[in-house]
């Protein structure tokens, strides 16, 4: 039943009509039947996945109480620790590294009975929005193989939308959920800031690095994102307060009398044709679900572009440093007569891939003493002009809605020799990273012109995680309604359902 | 031509600058819940967080938080109402995350001062030693360079690095510029050091023990030619790891400076490393570019606020100041100065005053400490509070007060409980050192000495009471000194008639 | 004009630790360049009125109890290390002094 919701899933196996067993094992037979192609995985844990899943049916034939998605297959993204299990993060550098530990997200899984099948491809340390950037080679899009599946978390997206997993994990810096998810016509969530443990989520950038759901609908995501979420003592950052209600959000279906507010930055020039209609088109399901559009401006968001990409390549500078070749990860050139310092030098040139690099040396500029005030300093300013222009929007508006990305997915290789092109596609993402509220991106349709699917995106205030599964819920709803099937029934190679 | 510290400073005034880390005794690290025992079998203290393994995130340490308030109300400082940790950026194998968690232009606690006084010529002198931060970070892990000469950097092979103690939490306090010490700065370094370490001993927050690194001092000197007003570059000497090498460190350092200077050469702003044998400082490897750590907030770790109320709770459990309890005692117990000194550098003023609490007479209780039991710490190099405890020098001193033991025979207990005989009572025990206070047995010893002597008696039956020493003495010899000499005293004289 | 020069990237890469060949750095410095004219419009906007935000939420005092807590055993610790002995991180001779 791999084409069904993680939902039906859940229901089948408490129903009896299916062990965690057989699940498991429909999906392993279809990353072996599909993986050669899409390449959304860089480790299948074949045996551990088996074992959690009888273990699983084991319990529910003794008859213990267990949560929602128990026995439901999912896949990690490279970039969370999970003891034992190779953890990449898309990146030479940490070839061959078990950890000793699991990550917070990963604990909170395997007490919720979720199966992982295995590690996600993704771009190299979270830094890309192609997935083009793993040293282990670029993962295809399962709607047109030669197309990208959006990045960083390219192989969670292209897993879901290729029926390999159900369920998927995803981080989000600066899209790397959401736009993923808009490219592959599934579901991302980055709940708020703070929202999920970020204890084992190898850093990219801290102060905006966030994990969150992936999935194929929005009650799936929900599911998923009230059994990763919560406090964790571990994570200083993270909120000690109860978890928004997302599931009884996403089933709420009644948006009547809530404003949505479109951000008159976030389209317009810049945004391909296809996707700016798909967008206007949801727009008219929300106003007949109830909802009052109203347009709101965030003027600075023209400037978060620009500060995002020196605010997180200044984390990353700082938090890629450990990579030393001292304590994990490959070694490189110690032949007993270089020093420390040269193998660490070397191991970092070898190691480290062309964008991560880009991204250390412009951070350790933007830091180093002279330009921090111009560069660093003025940035975090911008963010705080960010965070203003959200809360006076949501003065306006309950929540704010925007395409997730301005262009449908692009070919593999097109934009990979041009940096700046290729940070456009998080120009309507960075937004909410870097004020640390919710976004969700959901299917919004096929864009004319090429026949690929377009996002959605819902912005919800911090704290509120509930209002964009809310209104996400009905505009699926209306969606599907509307198409008489998911999109992704209609993916040419891998939708057949 | 080589100045020594005098030449040195008739023709410059030095400037000190005193930077000082402090492991403090939590019982977890700073950011995890590692234990933090000195001296544990390599790599058996470390987890995901104080290894840097990539996803670890730190929390901080609450006590931590609460003994770097502590520290900074003992000394006078300001509680900064937000405060918040840094990330320092630099490339080192014994520093998991190449970037040490610290407090940069925000740090805890601000402005404080020291007041420590020292011996002039001119007699005691305080000079006030101003305080610009205390700080909170974290320990590095330790490395070992095998190969080459052991030990040294230079020429080892490769090395071993054991991260037990990274992440310890680590207060760093440093002071101002300390103009004005003049010839006196090899001193007030020591004493400010001193003083430091003791308050710090009194909060009960770090085990201070400078031979273990838990308190490690960074000593910057420059020197400006007198009465110029320039103030010249200065060096920093680490590795300082005792008291006494605070003061050699300065003191070496100046003659060093003095001597470059007069021979036209300049002075490198570098750090120095102290080198324990010889009293004098090495280079440091000079580096060819200035490292730039990139500070910049911390975004793994939320600020820190301490509330008014926090701080006042915190104020109101200082202990008394290590400067005035000295003066109290001193005053209580009536101790010249110079003794009072002694006291203090052999480091016994604690272990006096809980013996003196435990019943014994003060200036008792401060000889023998000073005495037998220093002399007998000394034979053995060992300090003299790891012989014996204040409770058992308590019990003997109330021994000998209540006329069981003599001086002589405590003498003998004393070294029984140091080799390990047992407890006083069990050394008196097992071997018989008992007051021959039997009056039967004293009357029998006196009466064979004035059988032996019959002049003597008869004189001190005359009267000649300063006679009776002779057959004292005697009684004394015959009982083997076991005899109490007030108690045999007494007895001849009845005997004699002279009672 | 150029915003960076190759040697200023050559101290960037030193400071950042990574070797780089003098053709990587021509092309990263050409990069730069680019790179950083988009950027640098982060200050046109923001005045000095306008406080930084370094962090998304308004979270102060956050304490763990001072409590021990299991550490990793040793083979754990040492399980991803490149080169060991005597249950320590075996590494190149360091050079250069500690901070
Ligand atoms: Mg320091
Ligand atoms: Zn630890």
């Amino acid at each position: 039943m791999i084409h069904a919701t993680a939902a039906q899933m859940a229901h089948a196996l408490s129903a009896g009509e299916i062990t965690s067993v057989t699940l498991t094992e429909q999906h392993l037979d279809r990353i072996s039947q599909v993986d050669d192609e899409v390449h959304a995985f860089l480790h299948i844990d074949r045996e551990g996945a088996l074992e959690q899943a009888a273990t699983i049916d084991a319990k529910r034939s003794a008859g213990e109480k267990l949560s929602p998605l128990a026995g439901v297959p999912l896949a990690l993204k490279d970039v969370m620790t999970q003891k034992g299990i190779p953890t990449t993060c898309g990146s030479k550098m940490l070839e061959g590294w078990r950890p000793p530990y699991d990550s917070t997200v990963v604990t909170k899984l395997k007490s919720a009975g979720i199966v992982i099948l295995g590690k996600t491809n993704m771009d190299e340390f979270a830094m890309g929005s192609s997935t083009e950037n793993s040293a282990y080679g670029p993962t295809h899009n399962p709607w047109d193989l030669s197309r990208i599946p959006g990045g960083s978390g390219g192989g969670s997206a292209a897993a879901l939308a290729s029926f390999q997993a159900p369920l998927a994990i995803g981080t989000d810096t600066g899209g790397s959920i959401r736009q993923p998810a808009a490219v592959t016509g599934t579901v991302g969530v980055k709940p708020t800031y703070g929202g999920v443990s970020r204890y084992g989520l190898v850093a990219f950038s801290s102060s905006l690095d966030q994990a969150g759901p992936c999935a194929r609908t929005v009650l799936d995501a929900a599911l998923l994102h009230e059994a990763i979420a919560g406090y964790d003592p571990k994570d200083s950052t993270s909120i000690n307060a109860p978890v928004p209600q997302v599931v009884a959000a996403a089933k709420k279906l009644d948006i009547k009398g809530l404003k949505i507010g479109v951000v008159k930055e976030l389209s317009g020039a810049g945004y391909q044709q296809g996707v700016r209609e798909k967008f206007e088109e949801s727009l008219e399901e929300l106003v007949k679900a109830g909802a009052e559009i109203v347009e709101v401006s965030c003027p600075n968001f023209d400037y978060a572009l620009a500060a995002y990409y020196l605010i997180a390549p200044s984390e990353c500078s700082s938090n890629l440093a450990r990579f030393d070749s001292m304590r994990y990860g490959i070694r490189v050139g110690d032949d007993g007569n270089r020093g420390a310092e040269e193998v660490m030098n070397l191991t970092r040139e070898v190691g480290f891939g062309r964008e991560v690099k880009r991204r250390i040396i412009l951070g350790t500029y933007a830091l180093s003493s002279g330009y921090y005030d111009a560069y660093y300093g003025s940035a975090q300013k911008v963010r705080t002009l960010i965070s203003r222009d959200f809360e006076s929007a949501f003065t306006k508006a309950d929540v704010l809605v925007s395409p997730t990305a301005p262009t449908t997915a692009f070919k593999i290789g097109e934009k990979s020799d041009d940096p700046l092109a290729m940070y456009l596609n998080d120009i309507a993402t960075i937004p909410v990273n870097m004020a640390g509220i919710g976004g969700m991106s959901l299917p919004c349709g096929l864009a004319p012109e090429d026949g690929l699917p377009v996002g959605f995106q819902i912005m919800s205030p911090a704290m509120k995680d509930d209002l964009m599964y809310q209104v996400g819920g009905v505009l699926e709803a209306a969606l599907l309604e509307k198409w008489g099937q998911p999109l992704l029934a209609s993916s040419p190679s891998f939708g057949a359902i | 031509m080589a100045l020594n510290f005098d030449q040195a400073l008739e023709k410059y005034e030095p400037t000190l600058g005193l930077e000082v880390h402090v492991e403090l005794n939590t019982h977890s690290k700073m950011f995890c819940g590692c234990a933090t025992e000195f001296g544990a079998e390599p790599n058996t203290q470390t987890c995901p967080v104080c290894l840097g393994l990539p996803g670890a995130l730190p929390a901080v340490n609450g006590k931590a938080i609460e003994s770097t308030i502590l520290i900074g109300l003992a000394l006078n400082c300001s509680i900064a109402p937000y405060s918040r940790f840094a990330r320092k950026n630099y490339f080192y194998p014994d520093m998991p995350k190449n970037f040490q968690t610290s407090q940069y232009d925000e740090p805890i606690c601000i402005n404080g001062y020291l007041d420590v006084e020292i011996d002039t010529e001119e007699g005691k002198k305080t000079f006030r030693v101003e305080i610009e931060r205390v700080h909170m970070e974290e320990d590095t892990g330790k490395s070992l360079h095998v190969g080459g000469s052991t030990g040294r950097i230079h020429g080892a092979e490769y090395s071993l690095l054991d991260y037990n103690r990274a992440g310890i939490p680590l207060v760093e306090i440093v002071t101002k510029m300390i103009p004005g010490t003049d010839k006196y700065a090899p001193q007030v370094a020591r004493a400010y050091v001193t003083e430091l370490r003791d308050i710090l001993r009194s909060l009960g927050v770090s085990d201070v023990k400078m031979e273990q690194g838990s308190l490690r001092c960074d000593a910057n000197v420059s020197l400006s030619p007198r009465g110029s007003g320039i103030l010249g570059t200065r060096s920093e000497t680490k590795n300082v790891n005792s008291l006494r090498s605070v003061e050699r460190a300065i003191f070496g350092e100046i003659e060093r400076q003095a001597t470059r200077l007069e021979s036209g050469e300049r002075i490198i702003q570098e750090t120095r490393h102290f080198l324990e044998e010889s009293g004098l400082t090495r280079a440091g490897r000079s580096k060819e570019q200035a490292e730039d750590y990139r500070y910049f907030p911390e975004p793994d770790l939320v600020p820190v606020t301490p509330s008014a109320e926090w701080v006042e709770e915190l104020r109101a459990t200082l202990p008394e100041k290590p400067s005035t309890r000295r003066k109290r005692l001193q005053e209580a117990w009536a101790v010249p100065d110079k003794e009072m000194t002694s006291l203090i550098n052999a480091e016994l003023l604690d272990v006096v005053e809980e013996t003196v609490n435990l019943g014994a007479d003060p200036s008792k209780a401060r000889s023998w400490w000073l005495g037998e039991i220093s002399r007998l710490a000394n034979e053995k190099d060992v300090s003299a509070t790891s012989l014996v405890t204040a409770s058992q020098v308590a019990e003997i001193i109330a021994l000998i007060s209540s006329g069981e033991l003599t001086d002589k025979l405590a003498r003998q207990v004393v070294e029984g409980v140091v080799n390990g005989e047992g407890t006083p009572r069990e050394v008196i025990d097992a071997r018989g050192l008992k007051v021959v206070s039997d009056d039967s047995a004293l009357m029998a010893a006196i009466e064979s000495a004035i059988a032996a002597q019959p002049d003597t008696a008869e004189r001190v039956r005359g009267g000649n009471i300063p006679a009776a020493g002779a057959l004292i003495g005697a009684v004394m010899k015959a009982t083997g000194g076991q005899a109490d000499a007030a108690k045999v005293r007494e007895l001849l004289l009845k005997h004699l008639g002279q009672a | 004009m150029a915003a960076i020069s190759r040697e200023e990237v050559a101290n960037l890469a030193r400071l950042a630790r990574i070797e780089m060949t003098d053709v990587e750095l021509d092309h990263l410095a050409t990069e730069m360049d680019v790179i950083l004219g988009a950027v640098a419009r982060v200050q046109e906007v923001a005045g000095a009125e306008v406080p930084p935000t370094s962090h998304p939420l308004p979270l102060t005092n956050v304490f763990r109890a001072d409590v021990v807590t299991p550490s990793l055993t040793p083979e754990e610790a040492l399980s991803g290390a490149p080169a060991k002995a005597d249950q320590r991180f075996k590494v190149p001779q360091i050079l250069g002094d500690a901070e």
